[in-house]
């Protein structure tokens, strides 16, 4: 049964708990239910990395979305966007209603993040493996930018890449080349949740040891609980303080599930690429709040 | 006068026009802070290192990885940098996908300098050259892409992309190239090709870039006893000076010819082939360039296999204009 009501986040700052949680996973699948295509799997495995992230972990100003002094973002793995348009909406860059336009013509809610459109995405991804050599270059530009002074502060690179995605060589380059250059203000994080599409990541090309291999390219290397979202944003205000005591950079390794948070849905590839029907939809809201979603629904009837 | 005489300073010694990116780029370094170099692991080749030098904190040597090192020029541009990343022609646009999506698609402003261009390398042989680079960059939107044809139009070219917002491929040559005379030039502008004679009624109009100009003058010349010749700089290959073109195609010529070291296809051949067939008119086209893949040899033998002396240009041209008649 759908509640018909208009769509209101939760308070701010609940980004973190539970309710904030619920609401951004509801959200996720409404954009690519009004969408009929887009990837549930990935981007609700990526919930609680982006609420540790933007949970206390990211300086910004929804008034001033381009000040030069803000944090970034890079979304390696493009796919996920739902999650992060989600949690953008909540912060307060743009009302819940812009999301049903996901992937509609002309919508800056493009499938992939398009820079071009939306000038938040700071790199236009989708084609999977360059994210991280972006945010390697934006890290070592603002260090720059903080060190000629043009800046006050030096501010925070996060680049959240797949585990399929970390199969592209150029990951692999983006790693070393982090290891020569070692800027104070980059955390990659890994969204391991084990699927990709021809199968679970073990199979179609496995990466362990994965740790060693990180450890090898002189990162250093955090393993967590991937679904911890206080954990998460207690690891990343710590590496965030030991940033610059730090002569190596974070690599946090988050184990996840794909599709997390909805019972059907985890599983390793089924909800890769594929929209939910109605029916599925519905069960998914009911499942998260045991009946109605208490903050109405994004494509409301009024 | 012969138009060799006319149009080429053999007063000014020549100069590669990867030596004149390199002293501009570092001249270009001291003027502008946001100036930032990358390279991989050829900054002796590609000139990047007279930056490199004299700013290392602004230079990025990413090691024999350009893929990253694309992205990180990306990155760089993200930052309000000015990256220009350098490599091997074949090398950097071989990372299309890369310059596609992570420059192109973003319109990062990224400045991507190809270097060793065509067959003219010589001796290191097919792997090293970049023969299918203009076909590649041009096909993307956004691209604006150069090719300059001496040390003049490299600087020149250089100095005007510091006030534009968006990505550029620069195509430059591992050999030293002529200078040409300046002085009844039109001023350097976008999309404003150098009319190096005067726009002749029912010429041969010759339109030649890069490493290849000095020899299809040369050419032109064996060829000025069947009538005159309309010679063109074209070096730019995106946008194209439409309307040169089109006065072009006005002057009612007998022939066009498009000569460079690049394949035939896609280069600045189809860009010219794009453009006539929109217009109707009854010139043929002949687009020179290189057949077949690149190989080892020396530069001067190169160019006499792959028919870019100037007899061989001009008896290919004169070929054309008998079959068209």
């Amino acid at each position: 049964m759908q509640n018909s009501s208009k769509f209101q986040w939760p308070a701010i700052g609940e980004l973190s708990a539970e309710s904030g949680r619920k609401a951004i996973r509801q959200t996720i699948l409404e954009q690519i239910f009004s969408a009929t295509s887009g990837h549930p799997g990935g981007s609700l495995s990526m919930v609680e990395i982006l609420a540790g992230i933007f949970d206390g972990n990211f300086n910004h100003d929804v008034k001033q979305p381009e000040g030069p002094e803000r944090d970034r973002l890079v979304l390696s793995k493009g796919h996920g966007v739902p999650a992060l348009y989600s949690v953008l909406s909540y912060l307060g860059y743009f009302p819940a209603t812009e999301l049903k336009n996901f992937r509609k013509l002309g919508s800056f809610l493009q499938g992939h993040p398009d820079k071009s459109q939306y000038s938040l995405m700071e790199a236009s991804t989708g084609s999977l493996g360059q994210g991280a050599s972006v945010a390697l270059g934006l890290a070592l530009g603002l260090s720059l930018n903080f060190e000629a002074k043009r800046i006050s502060r030096l501010p925070f690179v996060y680049c959240i890449l797949g585990d399929g995605e970390i199969q592209e060589g150029q990951v692999w380059e983006s790693l070393m080349a982090t290891g020569k250059f070692r800027p104070k203000n980059l955390v990659f994080v890994l969204d391991h949740n084990r699927g990709q599409i021809d199968g679970p990541v073990s199979e179609v090309m496995p990466l362990e040891p994965l740790n060693k291999k990180l450890e090898a390219f002189n990162l250093d290397v955090h393993v967590c609980d991937g679904h911890d979202a206080k954990g998460l944003k207690g690891l990343f205000s710590e590496i965030r303080g030991n940033a610059v005591r730090s002569d190596k950079t974070a690599f946090v390794v988050a184990n996840t599930l794909k599709g997390k948070g909805i019972s059907f849905m985890e599983h390793p590839t089924k909800w890769h690429g594929a929209a939910p029907s109605r029916e599925q939809l519905e069960s998914a809201i009911q499942e998260l709040f045991n009946g109605q979603s208490p903050y109405g629904r994004i494509n409301a009837q009024t | 006068m012969s138009l060799e005489t006319e149009i080429i300073d053999r007063a000014t010694k020549g100069k590669a026009t990867r030596l004149s990116f390199g002293e501009e780029l570092a001249s270009l370094g001291a003027k502008y802070d946001e100036v930032v170099a990358l390279d991989a692991d050829l900054s002796k080749s590609t000139m990047t290192m007279l930056f490199a030098e004299k700013f290392p904190k602004r230079f990025f040597n990413a090691g024999i990885a350009e893929a990253n090192m694309i992205g990180m020029a990306a990155g760089l541009a993200a930052a309000g940098k000015i990256p220009f990343a350098a490599s091997f022609g074949c090398f950097l646009t071989g990372r299309y996908d890369q310059i596609r999506m992570s420059v192109a698609f973003t319109g990062a402003n990224v400045r991507l300098v190809g270097t060793h261009a065509g067959v003219g390398i010589g001796e290191d042989g097919h792997s090293q050259m970049a023969l299918e680079d203009l076909t590649l960059m041009r096909s993307l939107p956004n691209m604006t892409v150069f090719q300059p044809a001496d040390d003049y139009d490299t600087r020149a070219f250089m100095n005007w992309s510091m006030g534009h917002q968006g990505p550029i491929y620069m195509r430059l040559t591992r050999q030293a190239l002529p200078v040409l005379k300046r002085a009844n030039l039109r001023p350097f502008a976008p999309g404003r090709w150098d009319l190096l004679t005067a726009l002749h009624e029912s010429s041969i109009v010759v339109l030649a870039s890069g490493a290849l100009v000095e020899a299809s003058i040369q050419a032109a010349d064996l060829l000025a006893r069947l009538g005159p010749v309309t010679f063109i700089n074209a070096n730019w290959i995106k946008p194209i000076d439409e309307e040169l073109l089109l006065k072009a195609v006005q002057s009612k010529p007998k022939l066009f010819v498009t000569i460079e070291d690049h394949y035939r296809i896609g280069g600045l051949g189809g860009a010219i082939a794009e453009k006539l067939s929109e217009w109707k008119m009854s010139a043929p086209l002949l687009r020179i360039g290189v057949e077949g893949f690149g190989q080892s040899g020396s530069p001067a033998a190169n160019y006499e296999h792959y028919g870019f002396t100037p007899r061989a240009l001009a008896g290919q041209i004169e070929k054309a204009l008998s079959a068209g008649q």
